[in-house]
């Protein structure tokens, strides 16, 4: 069999039914033989989008998400897209063509050290060298992308080695690497001392990162969290491990965080972090933790425990099962005088909404994303980008039921959201539901290329674009650095005609600038099969979350 | 507190598995004072010895961040009391007539071998501790020394326990 061939019959072993890629003279072998291939192929309009589209659809779909490009300039613009699911943990395999073997090192055309470059922030990866070891490589890729702490791994092959012929076919079927073996079970011992510090605890609070989601660990967490009375607060990245309109249901922490939140966590006697990374974005507003605050922490990757804070109590394993070995003892307290003092501190430190003039004669963000709550599916997926409308959404629009919440959390890469809707939409062909994609003007600027994707597709994703012709968090810290009118290269200075642009791809586009007006159009658009672009004004000078 | 440890990798031979590790220490801020590689009893494998300095914080993140790379089998601490480390050195001396003898006297006491010598050298071969390399540098630098070279710190756990995996 031809080694082209053996790589798409690996990929189809291994469940995968799309290939978010962008072809080159490095994968000619490997897109002929994709002509054929039951698998499809999603041209992206960009690189650069494609591995952000395998994340939305491995988000979505809990499956290991595939992106492709060529060598060189084709592999580097994966960069930014791969570093982004390693700071995430998503699962995530690339492929990328390579030079013929014997050009590697000579600076070949379109020749890029693309495992060297990727090395910081892939799980693994590997140049394949032999033919012969495909099947194990593609097996062993998706293994540890999809296990242990997901993540993304990257195969590079040169041109020559997809040419080849080969007697063998599917022939490695067990994976068993010697250096990866990824522990699941807590250990007994630390469970158990776990266990006593809960029981001891006055003021217990949960702390849920991106952890619950990757090891579908919800329902054990609000198992937990209910049989023990205990606050949940999330992370970003743990939005949607516990919803919002549950009455243990305490906020989301960290330095774009609710107010309230950070003061329940600083008075909190323990901490159990299932699943979080306690990222400097996730705890700067925690410097004055109390001295008898103690931590107990749930992680599946050894080297977070430990990191960042000292732990009291480490648990390595994954979070499900974990959570299922501390069901199994009694744990519960009576925190009702907890819960009570937690209701204080909602109620002194308040969500604000209101806006002065002239930001209230446009579209108040706030109010819109909290309105725009009541009118969507209980199992919509919103995919927001980087900056003021990662922040609006994350704190406003409310994730309650089954609905998801995607965004790029770790590296903040901006024009996440369009590719990475794109992916959760090919993940729910077969039974589409709501998706939105929020970003501002400055995201969408970034990713506008894939509308090209999304219109020949009639891929069903709604956009909400956030205007107000400035980069808008930018703008918010240089404001909060620097002082009022300290702006710099963060104006947009040229008004777009989004309507023109959509327009132009086919797509169905509404302008507003009033919140009565976003309320009115957002049915409109949701009722609308195919996709929608709605362009909300905001004025620039609302800069606060 | 501040200490020097030693660490004991094996690893798969496979492609890159040097850069993956002496990029894990760059790009996290983690100084290597020596590293050593070398083939092992089993062709699939090699073994790497690595001296670190730092405080117990960063030597325990630095045993966890080695242990997710796939291609590191097992990560042990070579600890003073339960393992063997030597250095190999050479070391390049000014030598002449009147003074060529003495410095081979020294380095007889040290157990080194001359391996070179020219009309105005001579090179020393030893291997030992840090500490007696040490002490024989200290000795022969009233000589003058011309250059040298430290192989940096390899190792062995004492007794019959070897790395498995």
């Amino acid at each position: 069999m031809l080694a082209s061939k053996l790589i798409l019959k690996c990929l189809e072993r291994e469940n995968v039914e799309f290939v978010f890629g962008y072809p080159g003279g490095a994968l000619l072998p490997l897109y002929e033989a994709l002509r054929t291939s039951p698998i499809k192929h999603i041209l992206v309009r960009n690189e650069q989008a494609g591995p952000h589209y395998a994340s939305g659809y491995a988000r979505e779909s809990g499956r290991v998400g595939v992106c492709m490009a060529t060598s060189g300039p084709g592999a580097t613009n994966l960069v930014t897209g791969i570093a982004t699911a390693y700071l995430d943990s998503i699962p995530i395999v690339a492929i990328t063509g390579q030079v013929n073997r014997d050009l590697i090192g000579t600076d070949a055309f379109q020749e890029a050290d693309i495992t060297g470059a990727t090395a910081p922030f892939t799980k693994h990866s590997y140049l394949v060298k032999d033919a012969a070891d495909i099947p194990r490589i593609i097996r062993e890729a998706f293994y540890i992308a999809s296990t242990g702490r997901p993540g993304p791994v990257l195969i590079d092959i040169p041109r020559d080695v997809q040419l080849e012929n080969l007697k063998t076919g599917l022939t490695y079927d067990k994976v068993d690497i010697l250096g990866y073996k990824p522990n699941l079970n807590g250990h007994s011992g630390q469970v158990k001392r776990a266990i006593k510090k809960i029981k001891e605890a006055k003021k217990p609070v949960i702390y849920a990162g991106g952890g619950v989601l990757l090891g579908h660990a919800e329902k054990e967490l609000m198992t937990f969290a209910e049989k023990n009375d205990m606050p949940v607060i999330t992370s970003l990245m743990g939005i949607g491990a516990f919803p919002e309109d549950h009455p243990l249901y305490s906020g989301i922490v960290g330095s774009h965080g609710f107010e309230f939140s950070n003061f329940v966590m600083n008075d909190a006697d323990l901490i159990i972090n299932i699943g979080a990374r306690m990222s400097d974005r996730g705890t700067s507003k925690l410097t004055s933790f109390e001295e008898n605050t103690d931590f107990i922490h749930i992680d599946i990757d050894p080297a977070e425990i430990g990191k960042n804070m000292e732990t009291t109590i480490p648990i390595v394993g994954d979070a499900k099962t974990v959570l299922n070995e501390l069901l199994a003892k009694d744990t519960s307290g009576d925190h009702s005088k907890w819960l009570d003092e937690i209701k204080k501190i909602k109620q002194e430190h308040p969500l604000v909404y209101d806006a002065d003039p002239p930001c209230s004669e446009m579209i108040n963000p706030k109010v819109m994303f909290r309105s725009m709550s009541e009118m969507t599916s209980d199992d919509s997926t919103l995919v927001a980008d980087v900056g003021l409308n990662q922040i609006w959404s994350a704190l406003y629009y409310r994730i309650i039921r089954e609905r998801k919440f995607f965004t790029s959390g770790g590296l903040g890469t901006m024009g996440y959201s369009i590719p990475a809707a794109c992916g959760v939409c090919f993940a729910t062909l077969d039974h589409p539901k709501q998706v939105f994609a929020v970003c501002g003007d400055g995201s969408f600027q970034m990713s506008m290329g894939e509308l090209g994707v999304i219109a020949e597709h009639q891929l069903n994703v709604k956009i909400i674009l956030i205007t107000n012709t400035k980069l808008g968090m930018v703008r918010q810290l240089q404001c909060d650095v620097f002082g009022k009118g300290h702006y710099s290269g963060t104006d947009l200075n040229f008004d777009i005609d989004f309507m023109k642009l959509a327009e132009a791809y086919g797509i169905k586009g509404y302008k507003v600038d009033k919140n009565e007006d976003f309320n009115k159009v957002l049915p409109e658009a949701i009722k609308h099969q195919g996709p929608v672009l709605i362009q909300c004004q905001v004025h620039p000078d609302f800069i606060r979350i | 507190m501040e200490k020097k440890t030693c660490l004991s990798l094996l690893v798969e031979n496979n492609f890159g598995v040097l850069s993956r590790i002496s990029g894990l220490f760059a790009r996290r801020g983690y100084n290597i004072d020596s590293l050593t590689v070398g083939t092992t009893e089993n062709a699939k494998f090699s073994r790497i010895t690595i001296t670190v300095t730092g405080d117990e914080q960063i030597l325990t993140q630095i045993k966890k961040q080695l242990n997710k790379l796939i291609d590191v089998i097992t990560v042990i601490e070579l600890k003073p009391e339960e393992s063997i480390t030597r250095e190999l050195v050479f070391i390049k001396v000014k030598a002449d007539d009147t003074n060529r003898n003495q410095i081979v006297e020294i380095s007889n006491m040290f157990r080194g071998n001359i391996v070179d010598v020219a009309r105005e050298s001579l090179i020393v071969e030893i291997t030992g501790t840090r500490d007696k390399i040490d002490a024989f540098f200290n000795m022969v630098e009233p000589y003058g020394i011309l250059e040298f070279i430290r192989s940096g710190d390899t190792g062995l756990q004492r007794g019959a326990k070897v790395l498995s995996f």
